[in-house]
């Protein structure tokens, strides 16, 4: 369950992107890589409290994705998709390789807080505690982005954008600013779901993100790409099957990670915009 | 008001308008009529600024609005100078409420007394919206949006209003509302340039009016004196 939520976070990420520009941004995964290493310098060298480092990790994450927004795809908003689409994959790999330059290669140990540790026991079941804490935040966190998307003037836009985006602008309203916005605030995810995960598998390593990112690009597929609570759902029905995979065929848990291609292939194949995608007219 | 200069656009190739120069005065409703392909919309979306942003055309000429020049800024600057479209077609966002609609006219604006009241006169003037205030966009039916679209730009409290074919694709009973909504806009101080395929709607409203043939302006005058010409006549209104 918690894998699912985490999935979900990131996946978040990736769907707010596509709706508002139709990109899918590859290099959100190693965005959520960077988040890990961000928290990690936070708590290591500058010895910070583990959620003060958390929150500095996702504000330096969220200004990460507005920069590379900025950087990378502003200049080709008016180009075709392809382009911005394999400036994705490019950023992706800059992004990979700055990390292998910069951190190594070498996963380092990620640190654990104490309230994380105890395992908690519900009659038959155990669980660890972050795995609890994991789903709540989660929780807390979509609320801040429903609120954000429902309830407030950037959100209106947001939505406004996704369905219709040379009209936006003649209301006044600064697309980029828009966009950037939501870059921030997908990134900002990401970094929380980044954390998260590295919290729960405490190693990190340059290539981390690949894996957690190529899974939460299904969960956004799967939950219809472009749908933000798509993607939670998305999310959480990933990450319960492949425990379900695991738990009750441990002899295919090796191929767990398949699973998610698989689901992959049968959404595309049999129900393209997803669980609660709508069919947008192109 | 807004002045345009010998404007040109070219699309990749095609020239959609040859050296149209116009002038709106305050107050006044001025109206560019011309058939299918003329180059209406993209006079509008010229002065909106959309123009230079898209990939393949060029645009040359100079617009002024209140004596700033305006060819070369954004999109959103231009409309927050005051210059408000209500896009062909309507372009009310499908996903949107009403509501919402109507809040993202006014993006920019406080959301004070002044915003409040604005909404009410929206609501006097359409009655209509006011029992879908909660109904999405996409929901309405094509006078609806109409008004709806017409709405969201007075939630700007612009300058100038300038409408791309509001009549098109509407009932006559409808149609009629729709020109008296402008005329009220208009004597309420709104400055008004009007695009229409509906010549004699068109005219009979307008101060002063244009006929637009592919991509220059053929002739002009005041909306009366067009109607009454017998080369308007015999184009646009036999
Ligand atoms: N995005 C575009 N790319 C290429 N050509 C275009 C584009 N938009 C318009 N044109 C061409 O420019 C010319 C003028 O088009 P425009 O839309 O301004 O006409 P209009 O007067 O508004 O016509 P209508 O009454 O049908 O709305 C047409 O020949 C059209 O094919
Ligand atoms: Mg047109």
């Amino acid at each position: 369950m918690s894998l699912g939520t985490l999935y979900g976070l990131i996946a978040i990420g990736y769907t707010m992107v596509y709706g508002i520009l139709r990109l899918i941004n590859f290099a959100h995964a190693d965005v959520m890589m960077m988040s890990t290493y961000f928290a990690f310098f936070g708590i290591s060298m500058f010895a910070l409290p583990w959620w003060v480092a958390a929150i500095i990790a996702m504000i330096l994450t969220a200004l990460l994705g507005i920069m590379i927004d900025q950087g990378a795809y502003r200049p080709l908003r008016r180009a075709p998709r392809i382009s911005a689409l394999i400036t994705a994959i490019g950023v992706s790999f800059l992004l990979e390789n700055l990390g292998l330059v910069i951190f190594g290669s070498r996963p380092r140990a990620f640190f654990r807080p104490e309230i994380f540790r105890p395992v908690w026991q519900f009659g038959e079941i155990h669980v660890l505690s972050l795995s609890v804490y994991t789903i709540c935040i989660t929780a807390v966190l979509l609320v801040f982005v429903y609120i954000i998307i429902y309830r407030t003037r950037i959100g209106m836009a947001m939505r406004a954008i996704s369905r219709d985006m040379q009209t936006v602008p003649l209301m006044g309203v600064d697309l980029n600013r828009v966009i950037a916005f939501t870059f921030g605030m997908g990134s900002a995810l990401a970094a929380a779901g980044g954390i998260l995960w590295a919290m729960k598998y405490p190693q990190i390593e340059p290539l981390m993100g690949i894996f957690p990112g190529l899974k939460a690009f299904v969960a956004a597929v799967l939950g219809g790409i472009g749908n933000v609570f798509g993607a939670v759902i998305g999310g959480f029905i990933l990450g319960v099957t492949e425990i379900l995979l695991v738990a009750f065929f441990p002899e295919f848990s090796g191929y767990r990670d398949a699973l998610a291609f698989l689901l992959l292939i049968l959404v595309l194949l049999f129900r393209p915009t997803g669980i609660m995608g709508e069919v947008l007219p192109e | 008001m807004l002045v345009v200069e010998n404007l040109s656009v070219n699309y990749g190739g095609v020239r959609a308008l040859r050296g149209v120069s116009l002038k709106v005065d305050q107050g006044q409703i001025c109206t560019l009529i011309g058939s299918n392909g003329a180059g209406k919309s993209t006079t509008v979306r010229a002065i909106s600024g959309q123009i230079k942003g898209m990939g393949g055309s060029i645009i040359s000429g100079c617009i002024t609005f209140e004596d700033q020049a305006i060819t070369t800024i954004p999109v959103h600057h231009i409309a927050r100078l005051g210059v408000v479209q209500v896009p062909e077609g309507r372009r009310v966002f499908p996903n949107l409420t009403v509501r919402e609609n109507l809040f993202m006219g006014g993006y920019n604006r406080s959301r004070d007394s002044g915003f409040a009241s604005d909404i009410e006169h929206i609501f006097s003037l359409f009655p209509r919206l006011k029992e879908r205030y909660n109904q999405l966009g996409g929901t309405l039916s094509g006078g609806e949006r109409q008004m709806l679209a017409i709405g969201r730009a007075i939630m700007a409290k612009p300058k100038l209003i300038m409408m791309d074919e509001p009549s098109l694709g509407l009932a006559p009973n409808v149609v009629d509302e729709v020109f008296d909504i402008i005329q009220d806009i208009n004597s309420a101080g709104t400055t008004i340039l009007l695009i229409e395929q509906n010549a004699m709607a068109a005219l009979s409203v307008s101060d002063y009016g244009y006929v637009l043939e592919t991509g220059e302006i053929r002739m002009e005058g005041p909306g009366k004196e067009l109607l009454d010409d017998e080369r308007v006549i015999n184009a646009y209104l036999g």
